[in-house]
């Protein structure tokens, strides 16, 4: 790896060692922030660069702590609250929905509520239902609460920086099914707001259009890959932010290729990918549609243990591919 | 450095905590040496199981995540002695011992932590999500401390059956940092619930210990803020826990209100996985392991045996061997089962199908 280059998980940990050395706002709060394995590796060692006063394990608490930091963040601090699995973050969701998320239009600006809570996706390895969801799609249907969803090593990192600094409170999500995955990362520019943060073209094609945020973007390259070699070229749109959601890019790529796939690590009913899908119909006027689009989601089933199960349970690259070739095949 | 807020915890559990103390073989007393030897089995039984499924993590054949409550045997195995099939037992992560103490089958848990077709949860579970509705247990999950209201509502409804059964669920020291254990205390309280809870206080939760989460080590104070009955006792003495298992569990089933057990005990091997984790926590360095490790529960019941003459040597050498032959004869069985069908991925999501 060159100086600049490196893993999504050192890019998060760089996002936070950023935050915590230029910002005395920041701390950091929840659970395994002292542990010998750090929340894979994301964290390693920012409890002795920073004092556990700044960097604080916690009890089992997630209802506690949470609220603990919203109320932390009222006062004016930059608590970011890691919860190393979103099934656990289930349980400290109230003071996210109910108090964060709100604050600001509840007293009309006059008080503000800028925590950012980092919420990991940790599924496989046959962990089963309880340890396994991507949830992401529940909470971006609430106003007022950003959602964050990093695909790359330097959006690992400045999707942090930003939206810790951003003054709306912030649900950034990680993948652990991304931490070894590298990238080139550049000079951290602190000044950019999260209402520039938009989607980005990940690859550039003219037959078909990808859509997905975090690891299935991953699934989407990939995909591409196959297809490239088929002859069959993939443009890629990574949404990035997924609430508020920018369909604009989507939905030029789609005019211009007139087939779409959505993508999404969560269920599809009421999920990201149909807001993806709806985002498009909207947009794309009905003569540029070259095949009804499609989704390629989790089956509707909570996450089952069994390798056998997870092996058709989750989406692939393949499964990708192959919805994209029957748009085009018909 | 050390963490600012260690500095206020207080230990009140005296010698409980103090590995060097409680060593001496269990007093029997005149306890049934029959009962007393069914138990030392079940606790050999959980051992080897647990070691076992370790062995089989380290070879990676096991990949769903183990807790293994290896030196932690003699909580349930006391408890279960008053337990009936009737009641309702729930356990969380760390259930392979709860589940094997209520008589719950070895194949099947097995077969569940190796995710075969043929495990108590077809495969769908792995190590964390057990159940043995047969036996009274009727669950496990993983989320901490959820099953603690469970245990409270099962209670409830079996008040309401007016057949004197109690609700039954196990949980850790960390399980009591989260806020529904209040709610809960409170509750089984106020419905005079026939509720047990079993804090199962081992002093550590994941690589933190107590001193750097909570302000006391005792966690018995927190049924004594609701007004509830309640007792600590040493957890590697399977008698101690009996007699106090059975004091509350008599008290709930006749209607005399929801009782805390509180046991103190030491896990052997790390929180997840089969190694020890040694010096993640302020204490648990390679010398207070090795020192826990002498307050085996399994050894100082063979010892009290022993020495009243109920078992000789050779009769624990076959105990333990017996055991190990089952467990292994599980494991045999379990591999030779297949894992589940991807077909049947959508079955049960709804009981009336999708
Ligand atoms: C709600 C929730 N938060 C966090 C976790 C992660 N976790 C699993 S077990 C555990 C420690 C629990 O400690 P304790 O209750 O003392 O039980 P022990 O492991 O010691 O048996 C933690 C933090 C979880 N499974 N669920
Ligand atoms: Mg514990």
């Amino acid at each position: 790896m060159s100086a600049d280059e490196m893993t999504y998980a050192e890019g998060i940990r760089r996002g936070f060692e950023w935050l915590m050395a230029n910002d005395p706002r920041v701390f950091t709060i929840g659970q395994g922030l002292w542990s010998p394995w750090y929340v894979g590796a994301s964290m390693t060692d920012l409890d002795k660069k920073f004092g556990k006063e700044r960097v604080i394990d916690t009890p089992v608490s997630e209802l506690g702590t949470t609220a603990a930091a919203v109320g932390a963040a009222i006062m004016g601090y930059r608590p970011i609250v890691i919860h190393p699995r979103m099934d656990f973050m289930v349980l400290g969701t109230d003071p996210i929905i109910n108090q964060a998320a709100k604050w600001s239009y509840l007293f009309a600006g006059r008080s503000t509520a800028p925590i950012t809570v980092r919420g990991i996706i940790n599924r496989g390895g046959e962990q089963g239902a309880q340890h396994s969801q991507s949830l992401h799609s529940w909470y971006a249907h609430i106003p007022g609460l950003r959602v964050l969803m990093p695909a790359t090593a330097d959006d690992a990192r400045d999707l942090l920086i930003w939206g810790t600094l951003s003054d709306d409170p912030v649900l950034y999500i990680d993948d652990r099914w991304l931490y070894e995955q590298t990238g080139v990362v550049s000079e951290v520019d602190p000044d950019v707001k999260l209402s520039d943060v938009g989607p980005k073209l990940r690859r550039e094609g003219g037959d078909i259009t990808l859509v997905g945020a975090g690891w299935t973007v991953k699934l989407a390259l990939e995909a591409a890959e196959i297809l490239a070699g088929e002859g069959i070229e993939a443009e890629i749109v990574d949404l990035r932010q997924i609430n508020p959601i920018d369909h604009t890019l989507a939905a030029q790529s789609v005019s211009r290729t007139g087939r779409l796939v959505a993508i999404d690590g969560s269920w599809s009913n009421c999920g990201l990918s149909a807001e993806i899908l709806a985002g498009a119909v909207e947009r794309v006027a009905p003569a540029n549609w070259k095949a009804a689009p499609r989704r390629i989601t989790l089956a509707e089933a909570p996450a089952p243990a069994a390798r056998s199960l997870e092996a058709v349970y989750y989406p692939d690259a393949d499964g990708v591919a192959e919805a994209a070739r029957e748009l085009i095949h018909g | 450095m050390k963490p600012t807020f260690h500095k206020l915890h207080r230990s009140t559990l005296g010698d409980l905590v103090e590995p060097g103390a409680y060593r001496d073989p269990v007093r029997i007393g005149n306890r049934s040496r029959e009962a007393l030897l069914e138990d030392l089995a079940c606790m050999l039984r959980i051992r080897k199981t647990e070691e076992q499924v370790g062995t089989l993590a380290e070879q990676g054949i096991v990949k769903t995540p183990i807790h293994l409550a290896i030196g932690q045997e003699a909580i349930p195995v006391g408890l279960s002695r008053h337990l009936r099939p009737s009641d309702a037992v729930f356990g969380g992560h760390r259930s392979h011992a709860h589940y094997l103490a209520l008589g719950g089958d070895l194949d099947g848990l097995i077969a569940e932590i190796m995710c075969r077709e043929t495990g108590v949860a077809s495969g769908r579970g792995g190590s964390m999500h057990l159940i043995d509705r047969a036996r009274g247990f009727a669950g496990s999950v993983p989320l901490v401390g959820a099953t603690i209201p469970l245990g409270v509502g099962a209670a409830l409804a079996l008040k309401m059956d007016g057949q004197g059964g109690v609700g039954v669920c196990y949980f850790g020291d960390g399980a009591c940092e989260e806020g529904v254990l209040h709610e809960s205390l409170n509750l089984a309280r106020v419905l005079n619930a026939p509720a047990i809870f079993v804090a199962e206080n081992n002093l550590y939760s994941s690589h933190l210990d107590i001193a750097q989460r909570q302000p006391n080590d005792r966690l018995a104070r927190f049924a004594e803020a609701h007004d509830m009955r309640a007792r600590t006792v040493d957890g590697n003495d399977v008698c101690a826990v009996a007699a106090a298992a059975e004091e509350l569990v008599g008290a709930a089933r006749a209607g005399d209100g929801p009782g805390f057990l509180e046991v103190i005990t030491y896990r052997w091997r790390g929180h997840v996985g089969p190694d020890a984790n040694i010096d993640v926590g302020l204490r648990r360095s390679a010398t207070e392991v090795a020192a826990w490790k002498k307050r085996d529960p399994i050894a100082r019941l063979a010892s009290a045996l022993i020495a009243d003459g109920a078992l000789d040597e050779a009769g624990y050498d076959v105990l333990k061997q017996q055991e190990l032959e089952r467990v292994n004869a599980a494991i045999a069985a379990a591999e030779g089962a297949g894992f589940p069908d991807p077909a049947t991925l959508l079955d049960h999501v709804y009981s009336e199908g999708a």
